[in-house]
């Protein structure tokens, strides 16, 4: 399991523990995220933005 | 006055005090405004003082900005983490949220209890609105933060315009879909601020209801829920506009229409300054170019920002959304306003002026240079802005 960072933001998909708040569950790999998939904290980064943490 | 002090990566020692600490305190005075004409009215008994805030707003904020010009000064980035970890700044954001509930209290109490002519009548709703309009700048400020106290801060003082939707539509949405045609909240080339209003108000909400679904679904629960965070902040809005009722009587229906409708009028006049004309081209993939720094309109007019926490500082507020105002930068060679937002406004408002004024502001921009292709136009207007410029629409 990893996690990945919003490099505008900092934050952090962790694959291990999903984001509850935004509904994905834990074990929800990075990989399985909507193509639209936007930094839920900052929305000006994309998914294939996110850098490996 | 307090400093901060950081070391530049030549071994430099730096100092950096700011200038504007002080003065930030407006922001949170601001709202306030309608007692002072409530004071002035009881004091002499001439009902026109209650309109002063108009004056305030429309007449003395843009003659401020005049007069006390523009500043372009930027913190070192050396300090900036400093100044986001200084709890002053972020205090005052917090100082003001229960401010604009006790100004819509005050003035729904003098207009429910005080035998005002109609026309002090609505001007009284209208300045009270213009106040809980400010609640959504606040609410701007405080939505765009990670802690869950800031965010809830941000749904409760949004209550107070009936605005609840406001934070989830503008950091999910907004932020997502700035400068494309896609975006509700981004204002067009020949579309005047009342047609944009008509687009901008429901747009708004829908987008901002489709996203708290998406993320209800995915957490399995109806949109119709008190998870819903839309709907969290609209029950206290609820609460209070009914509360209001009980206490001061039917007057309050026709006092909190107008209150709400200019509260909203406040943030559409806003966002119609904020990127028209704009527009982020597509790449191959499809997908829109990110948002860059000419993408917004900016002002560095002192007075307005001190009263919209630092708003109209706006590419970087794009680019860096999470930043907090006291940090927000000023740039070189960006899309500028002629003045700040509140003159701007009254540019907006007459929209043949308002075209006169930044059509060629917009189409002299370096990234544009007379293309309309790389304009956002409105598609009802294409065809004759393309006529009236000499171009073959694309």
């Amino acid at each position: 399991m990893s996690e990945f960072k919003c490099p505008e933001c900092g934050y952090v998909f962790s694959e291990e523990k999903g984001d509850e708040h935004e509904g994905y569950s834990p074990g929800t790999t990075f990989e399985s995220l909507p193509e639209d998939f936007v930094c839920p904290d900052c929305s000006v980064q994309y998914k294939e933005d996110f850098e490996p943490a | 006055m307090k400093g901060y002090t950081a070391t530049l990566p030549d071994g430099e020692a730096i100092h950096y005090v700011d200038r504007k600490r002080w003065l930030w305190s407006l922001s949170v005075l601001y709202p306030l405004q309608p007692f002072l004409g409530i004071w002035l009215h009881a004091e002499t008994g001439n009902q026109a003082w209650l309109l002063l805030p108009l004056f305030l707003g429309y007449v003395v904020a843009p003659f401020q900005d005049w007069l006390l010009g523009e500043d372009e000064n930027n913190p070192p980035e050396e300090v900036v983490i400093q100044l986001d970890r200084d709890r002053y700044y972020r205090f005052l954001t917090y100082a003001v949220v229960p401010l604009h509930f006790i100004a819509l209290f005050g003035a729904a109490w003098w207009a429910g209890t005080q035998d005002l002519s109609w026309w002090a009548f609505i001007g009284l709703a209208i300045v009270a609105g213009m106040g809980s309009g400010l609640g959504i700048n606040t609410g701007h400020e405080l939505g765009h933060k990670k802690a869950a106290f800031e965010r809830n801060l941000a749904k409760i003082v949004l209550a107070v315009p009936v605005y609840g939707h406001f934070w989830i539509e503008h950091n999910r949405g907004h932020h997502r879909d700035v400068s494309t045609p896609d975006d509700p909240a981004s204002s067009r080339m020949g579309e005047s601020i009342y047609k944009f209003a008509l687009r901008e108000v429901p747009g708004a909400f829908n987008r901002a209801w489709a996203i708290e679904k998406d993320r209800l679904e995915r957490r399995g629960r109806s949109v119709w829920s008190s998870n819903n965070q839309i709907l969290q902040s609209m029950a206290l809005s609820l609460v209070v506009q009914l509360g209001l009722l009980i206490a001061f009587g039917w007057l309050m229906i026709p006092f909190l229409i107008l209150h709400n409708i200019f509260a909203w009028w406040q943030l559409t006049s806003a966002n119609y300054v904020e990127h028209y004309g704009l527009l982020r081209l597509k790449e191959a993939n499809g997908k829109f170019e990110r948002c860059q720094p000419w993408h917004s309109w900016n002002s560095n007019h002192i007075y307005s920002n001190l009263v919209l926490f630092h708003l109209e500082r706006h590419s970087d507020h794009h680019a860096h959304p999470l930043r907090r105002y006291q940090s927000l930068r000023h740039f070189d060679d960006l899309p500028t306003l002629p003045s700040g937002y509140f003159g701007s406004y009254l540019l907006a408002y007459v929209p043949w002026i308002w075209y006169r004024v930044m059509d060629k502001r917009l189409l002299a921009l370096p990234h544009i240079q007379g293309d309309l292709n790389k304009v956002n136009i409105d598609p009802g207007k294409r065809q004759m802005i393309y006529e009236k410029y000499g171009q073959a629409a694309a």
